[in-house]
């Protein structure tokens, strides 16, 4: 039965006209594919959008020009017209050797950035010679225990030039600590020096768990490096507010941007309250999204995200500098999207997700290699990659307009849906009492968690088609060659870590590790205290251990 | 006379975090009925055969992406038959190259489900191994 629809503007009467007069005809010859159409999201989508559908939104307030508010357009007036994005691959794997070679092969083929893939137990706060780190040296990402890891990672790679950036959570305040000292060893100047520390530690509560110490007292470590970076190394962005975990957990696109933003307002809460000026240390706060397979959704994802941040700055913390009010994200294809089965689609899908990301209008792009779902990627599979971003800056003449969609009625009507489901989100947490709160209560986690089974269930039942998986697959598939760690990673590891607990100045160690520990327990800013650790060569474990003995450890509730 | 459910221990062992896989597995065979522990994250091999004595179950499905398998499988197995936990299923969930499944299965691993794999295949399959008890 049709829904009965009450019609308040002309734009609606026309809308409703062409369903009755034009399409109901051709529905009874010839029924949809399906009753209801949706995409990855699970969201409803129309069968046309038409301007009955964008009748609440205004060009000037909503919408506007790129590099105005509210920067739904972008925030550059120009988009990639002046700059193209940043093509920044995360790369990380076996020794630190390993990895400086890679990086700078990557370079050789043109990637303009750099973007460090930390171990498990680098992430974690654990030595490669810690029991614990049995089996997961140098698996997931490079191995990196101190500072001597760190000096080979960036061995003829010059930090006052190239932007690195670093996937790096619980830790973070170390290894941003290790970075600047192997800057400077390179006689670079801080105020000179950019780049993007990961450091988004309520996403790891939310979705990928790689936590180490309890909510609030990491949220004082994300705190210092606002301020010290504010101080010292005003051109680096201290956190990468990121969405791209919580939706490879399973949150749908609205999830992703209303728990993603709303993690941001949290840690310009926590910075306000340390004191810091919004205008200041804001304008380094960036973003870090997914780029996942409904097209559409996704850059009305990133549309939507810039308009609620420029808002909510200017009206929650009455931000003046424009810088304060402009998102910027990087973006990365969806690596739960990749398949194992027939794994070269993988590159297809991969293309598809980039461009919406460029349509979005990112600031900078990792685009996954076709053999994730099977291992880390080998140099054939990540040269390809890079290829796709190639393509289409310099191939398919995408980048030669700005915000090439702003006006569909579609992606405005999206963009509007999304902004208003993100806000609802807000509503909610902010009734709880902020981000930290609503997370120990477990809400975003259980909303993810709803959604990935709601997911994996449409799936199974085929109304979601993964191609090669529930729908064309083959039972012969050739196989693709794969990155095979050594597992003599650790060993290696080990012996260095050796020479560098042999070389260095034991007393040196232990003052700085009490000094750390006693600025842990004051309140003070931790970070001149942490690099003074890392100067001495106090490994990674050392100085986790220190933090943890002053701050404990978390404790996941069950949910 | 009602039939024994079959009992799982879902267990995440190793450092990495990503729990997606286990939750949705876990809601899966409990929808279908069995009764099903999850450990939460970093268990150690020791906790997890711990954790499958205690509560006496039929099955203990491994979520592994981080390319520890190699290590953390064979140790989960010999813990468990160390225990007289000679039926206990061990199933293996995640990431895992294929030229390393041979090596598994030999270990003890009754099967490796791969990314793709449909939940009612690992429900079927546990429903068609797990030994009948009394």
């Amino acid at each position: 039965m049709p829904e009965t629809k009450e019609i308040t503007s002309p734009e609606q009467a026309a809308a409703e006209r062409w369903e009755q007069e034009t399409v109901a005809p051709v529905i009874q010859k010839r029924p949809e594919r399906r009753q209801r159409f949706e995409g990855v999201s699970l969201e409803e989508v129309n069968r046309l959008y038409t301007p009955a559908d964008t009748e609440g939104i205004d060009f000037e307030r909503d919408i506007s020009f790129p590099g105005e508010f509210p920067y739904t357009r972008g925030i550059h007036p120009t988009g990639y017209r002046g700059k193209l994005w940043t093509m920044r691959q995360f790369a990380g794997f076996g020794t630190p050797e390993e990895t400086n070679a890679r990086f700078k092969y990557l370079m050789h083929q043109g990637q303009t950035g750099l973007s460090v893939a930390y171990d498990l137990p680098a992430l974690m706060g654990y030595d490669s010679d810690s029991p614990l780190s049995e089996g997961e040296v140098g698996k997931c990402g490079v191995a990196v225990s101190s500072l001597a890891d760190m000096e080979i990672l960036f061995d003829g790679i010059p930090l006052e030039e190239v932007t690195v950036s670093q996937t790096i959570n619980a830790p973070a305040s170390i290894f941003l600590a290790m970075y600047l000292v192997v800057a400077e060893k390179q006689g670079a100047d801080w105020k000179k020096i950019s780049g993007t520390l990961q450091n988004d530690i309520l996403k790891e509560y939310i979705a990928q768990k790689e936590w180490i110490y309890p909510i609030r007292p990491a949220m004082k470590l994300v705190t210092d490096t606002f301020e010290f970076c504010t101080q010292h190394v005003p051109r680096y962005n201290p956190i990468s507010v990121s969405g791209y975990h919580i939706r490879e957990a399973g949150a749908t696109a609205m999830q992703e941007l209303a728990f993603t933003l709303r993690d941001g307002v949290e840690y310009v809460d926590w910075g306000v309250r340390a004191g810091l000026d919004v205008d200041e240390f804001v304008p380094r706060i960036s973003f870090f999204f997914n780029a996942h397979n409904d097209f559409f959704e996704e850059i009305a994802k990133y549309r939507a995200a810039r308009r609620i941040w420029a808002r909510v700055m200017r009206e929650r913390f009455g931000a003046k500098s424009e810088r304060t009010l402009q998102l910027r994200f990087h973006t990365q294809t969806a690596g739960v999207s990749l398949t194992v089965q027939q794994p070269l689609n993988n590159i297809v899908r991969v293309a598809i997700q980039a461009l919406a990301g460029v349509l979005g209008g990112t600031q900078s792009l990792h685009t996954d290699s076709y053999d994730e779902a099977l291992a880390l990627p080998t140099d054939r599979a990540a040269l390809i990659a890079l290829r796709t971003q190639q393509i289409i800056a310099e191939e398919t003449g995408v980048p030669n307009t700005v915000d090439p969609l702003g006006g569909s009625y579609f992606v405005e009507a999206l963009t509007k849906k999304m902004e208003d489901g993100a806000l609802d989100y807000f509503e909610k947490i902010d009734a709880m009492g902020g981000m930290v709160e609503a997370i120990e209560k477990g809400f975003p986690q259980r909303e993810i968690q709803e959604s990935a089974y709601q997911y994996q269930k449409a799936v199974e039942r085929g109304e979601q088609t993964i191609v090669g998986v529930n729908k064309y697959q083959m039972s012969d598939e050739p196989e693709v060659p794969i990155l095979i760690i050594n597992e003599g990673v650790r060993e290696s590891q080990i012996a260095r870590l050796e020479k560098t607990r042999t070389r260095r100045d034991k007393g040196a160690v232990a003052n700085a590790l009490e000094g750390l520990k006693r600025a842990t327990q004051s309140g003070e800013n931790t970070m001149p205290a942490t690099i003074e650790a890392v100067r001495a060569y106090a490994t990674l474990g050392e100085i986790c251990d220190a933090l943890r003995d002053v701050y404990g450890l978390y404790e996941e509730p069950a949910f | 006379m009602s039939e024994r459910k079959i009992r799982v221990l879902v267990a995440k062992p190793g450092l990495d975090g990503h729990d997606r896989g286990a939750k949705v597995i876990a809601r899966a065979l409990r929808d279908a009925g069995m009764e099903v522990i999850y450990t939460g994250l970093r268990q150690t091999p020791e906790m997890i055969a711990a954790a499958a004595v205690q509560e006496d179950v039929d099955a203990v499905g491994v979520s592994i992406l981080s390319g520890a398998h190699n290590t953390l499988c064979p140790r989960i197995i010999s813990l468990l038959r160390d225990e007289g936990m000679d039926d206990c299923l061990v199933l293996v969930g995640g990431i895992v190259p294929q030229d390393d499944i041979p090596r598994l299965k030999e270990q003890g691993v009754a099967e490796v489900f791969l990314p793709g794999t449909s939940t009612e295949d690992i429900v079927r399959f546990l429903r068609d191994n797990v030994k009948p008890r009394e």
